[in-house]
């Protein structure tokens, strides 16, 4: 009994602080990881806030938008030129989505919009493949996937390219949201629905902007991870690896899929090197959950969620 | 409907508050319960039982245990996988160590522990609410599943980590194991689940069934009227694992065969998510259509190339059967956001009052 104790709540600490520099390179590895999940969660939280959808769908965008983007290079385009063509027809996704799935399904309980992402991720996870090919592609965006030593510590490049574009992202995001004006009319839909259209704001103009920024993201993202472990099927997959990042951060808001992405990510990897052997190790499905599940006992609007008031 | 029920008077409570008040409602569902148990095991070929039949019963069975907590409890869940997996495991574990108890029991006492399970995790459905315990029990789906792979015990050690039904007979009758004919599993699965359909319609319409939509409707209402919050979510979260929990055992048992813990992955959690939206939340007539839906749409699309003489590549035709089953869910949840339950009480009240609506 003594031993389990000791090789739960003793040996990893002591673990870490004999070894400084490995320690630094996990939690280095944790953070980039752990911003490259903010991605993912920063799309979820921008449709979540302003039309209320919880968007399942948003995974398998990442995985059309570096499916079309590798596709058109494929095809012979130059990066610049296939990037902007992506960019067109995530714009032109959105709009469709707006107009043959939101729109007949407006004022419908928040689970049946659920659902119909969801029915929206199968068709679009069929429809990429079905356009580019299932196989595994390569996306090279020029950033080597090599590490660097920096202060005595293994740095990657590439992970690190992906934690300043998320920080660019974010910073961007912010300002749109903060200081233009059709942010400012974004901030009121997702405040109140009916308080915004009464001002004139239109509603269904607001929902492809939102939707066409989520599928920005979703470039973004595809392109980071899409770098990172190729372009193929399982990238649509980190949508679940956001799930807990969301739930964390709370669904409303961006900061908090930030700050929840780094919680995650450097607990995951601490989880799983210091904890992992164990219980046999890959622990990495599960343990962003629980993580999560115990925050939300204390806090059930995740970190940085709205305050829920309930009323009769 | 086309016939008329004129002149049949409720005279006593009983029949006021019978599940089907109409007569000639009696003698259909009757009929058509013979006719369940009898038609298949005499005409249908083993593929039709094996690939269709079955697979059909258990996941309805499934979808009512997702129907309880989610459509009338409404609380969303998507770790029915998770305890699908703790019910075909314990039963697993449970035949290999007590052979010679009768494999329906064995099937309960699975359930009952899917439903302790299901009570850890329904916990924190108390304080989490909505789309974030949706993701919390998503915590449940994934430990399970991770549990079940790493400890051999759970599989008796067997080196692919894949459990198999043992032979087992109930009266007689070899209803598990390789020898079992599919039409002996076949009537034990609707056996299974007519019982749990019976059971589940009276749950529903009763105090606790009022008590899980008071929840579900407005909890904090709900508390102000006297539900109590605590027992009735736990209730809901009890008793939906433990229909999980037996149509995960019949689901090992009874349709596959041998499984290994892929065969409960989170897909398995939104298969029957599906169901239960497309058939109908908060309908027992709905699981059983949302399951006859999910099942037959893929072995449709699977064979309509084939019936058209249409031949295309099998990738392609995979993603094409992707595409045109999310399209389906995009146009029934569009068409019918009640799903297909709702549609059939329609068209009910519709020929009810046909040819004259007025």
């Amino acid at each position: 009994m003594l031993s389990v104790l000791h090789a739960v709540f003793v040996a990893p600490f002591v673990d870490m602080a004999t070894a400084p520099t490995f320690l630094a390179e996990v939690l280095i590895g944790g953070i980039a990881a752990g911003l490259m999940y903010s991605l993912v969660a920063l799309g979820f939280v921008l449709i979540f806030k302003a039309s209320g959808v919880f968007n399942f769908a948003q995974g398998v965008m990442v995985l059309f938008a570096a499916l079309t983007l590798v596709g058109l290079m494929e095809k012979g385009l130059h990066v610049v030129v296939a990037l902007l063509a992506t960019v067109v027809v995530m714009i032109a996704l959105a709009f469709g989505i707006e107009r043959v799935v939101l729109r007949p399904l407006v004022n419908q309980a928040p689970i049946i919009l659920f659902m119909a992402t969801i029915g929206l991720n199968f068709f679009l996870e069929g429809l990429g493949e079905m356009l580019w090919g299932a196989n595994v592609k390569r996306l090279d965006v020029g950033i080597p996937d090599e590490s660097v030593k920096l202060a005595g510590i293994l740095i990657n490049k590439l992970e690190m390219s992906a934690a300043a574009t998320a920080a660019v992202l974010v910073a961007v995001l912010a300002v749109f949201f903060q200081r233009t004006r059709i942010g400012r009319a974004l901030r009121a839909v997702a405040d109140d629905h009916e308080a915004a259209l009464s001002i004139g704001i239109p509603l269904k103009t607001i929902w492809v902007v939102v939707w066409a920024v989520a599928g920005l993201v979703a470039i973004a993202t595809g392109v980071m991870w899409g770098a990172k472990s190729g372009v193929q099927f399982s990238l649509s997959l980190i949508a679940l690896k956001a799930l807990p990042v969301l739930i964390l951060g709370g669904f409303t808001s961006v900061p908090g899929a930030i700050v929840g992405g780094l919680i995650i990510g450097t607990g995951e990897k601490l989880g799983e090197v210091y904890w992992g052997p164990l219980v046999g190790g890959a622990i990495e499905n599960w343990f962003a959950y629980v993580l999560a599940l115990v925050f939300l006992v204390f806090r059930p609007q995740g970190l940085f969620g709205e305050r829920i008031i309930e009323r009769v | 409907m086309i016939y008329r029920e004129a002149g049949q008077f409720k005279t006593t409570y009983a029949s006021d508050q019978a599940i089907f008040p109409v007569v000639q409602d009696r003698w259909v569902v009757a009929a058509l319960l013979v006719a369940a148990f009898v038609v298949p095991t005499a005409l249908a070929s083993d593929y039709w039982l094996q690939a269709i039949l079955i697979p059909f019963l258990i996941y309805a069975l499934a979808a009512l245990g997702l129907n309880i907590l989610t459509g009338y409890a409404g609380q969303l869940s998507l770790g029915t996988g998770g305890f699908m997996a703790v019910g075909g495991y314990a039963a697993f574990k449970l035949t290999s160590v007590f052979p010679g108890v009768n494999i329906l029991i064995i099937f309960l006492a699975a359930g009952l522990f899917a439903a302790a399970v299901g009570l850890a995790f329904g916990l924190p459905s108390l304080r989490i609410k909505g789309f974030y315990l949706a993701v919390a029990t998503l915590a449940a789906q994934f430990f399970l599943i991770w549990l079940f792979n790493k400890v051999a015990w759970f599989s008796n050690y067997a080196p692919s980590g894949t459990i198999t039904a043992p032979p087992r007979t109930v009266f007689g009758l070899m209803v598990t194991g390789p020898q079992a004919t599919p039409e002996a599993r076949y009537v034990v699965a609707l056996g299974l689940a007519v019982v749990f359909a019976l059971v589940a319609k009276n749950l529903v319409r009763g105090r606790v069934g009022r008590s899980w939509m008071a929840i579900r409707d407005r909890d904090i209402a709900a508390e102000i009227i006297g539900v109590r919050p605590l027992r009735t979510k736990l209730l809901a979260f009890g008793i939906s694992s433990f229909y999980c929990g037996v149509a995960g055992a019949a689901y090992v048992f009874l349709y596959l065969g041998s499984a290994e813990t892929l065969a409960f992955d989170i897909n398995l959690s939104f298969l029957v998510l599906f169901m239960v939206i497309i058939g109908g939340l908060g309908s027992i007539l709905g699981s059983f259509l949302g399951a006859a839906f999910i099942v037959m749409v893929p072995i449709f699309l699977t064979n309509a190339p084939h019936a058209l003489g249409v031949s295309l590549p099998v990738a392609l035709l995979k993603q094409i059967e992707l595409m045109i089953f999310g399209g389906l869910i995009l146009f029934f949840l569009i068409v019918e956001p009640h799903g297909l339950a709702r549609l059939w009480q329609i068209t009910k009240e519709k020929l009810r009052l046909w040819p004259f609506p007025h």
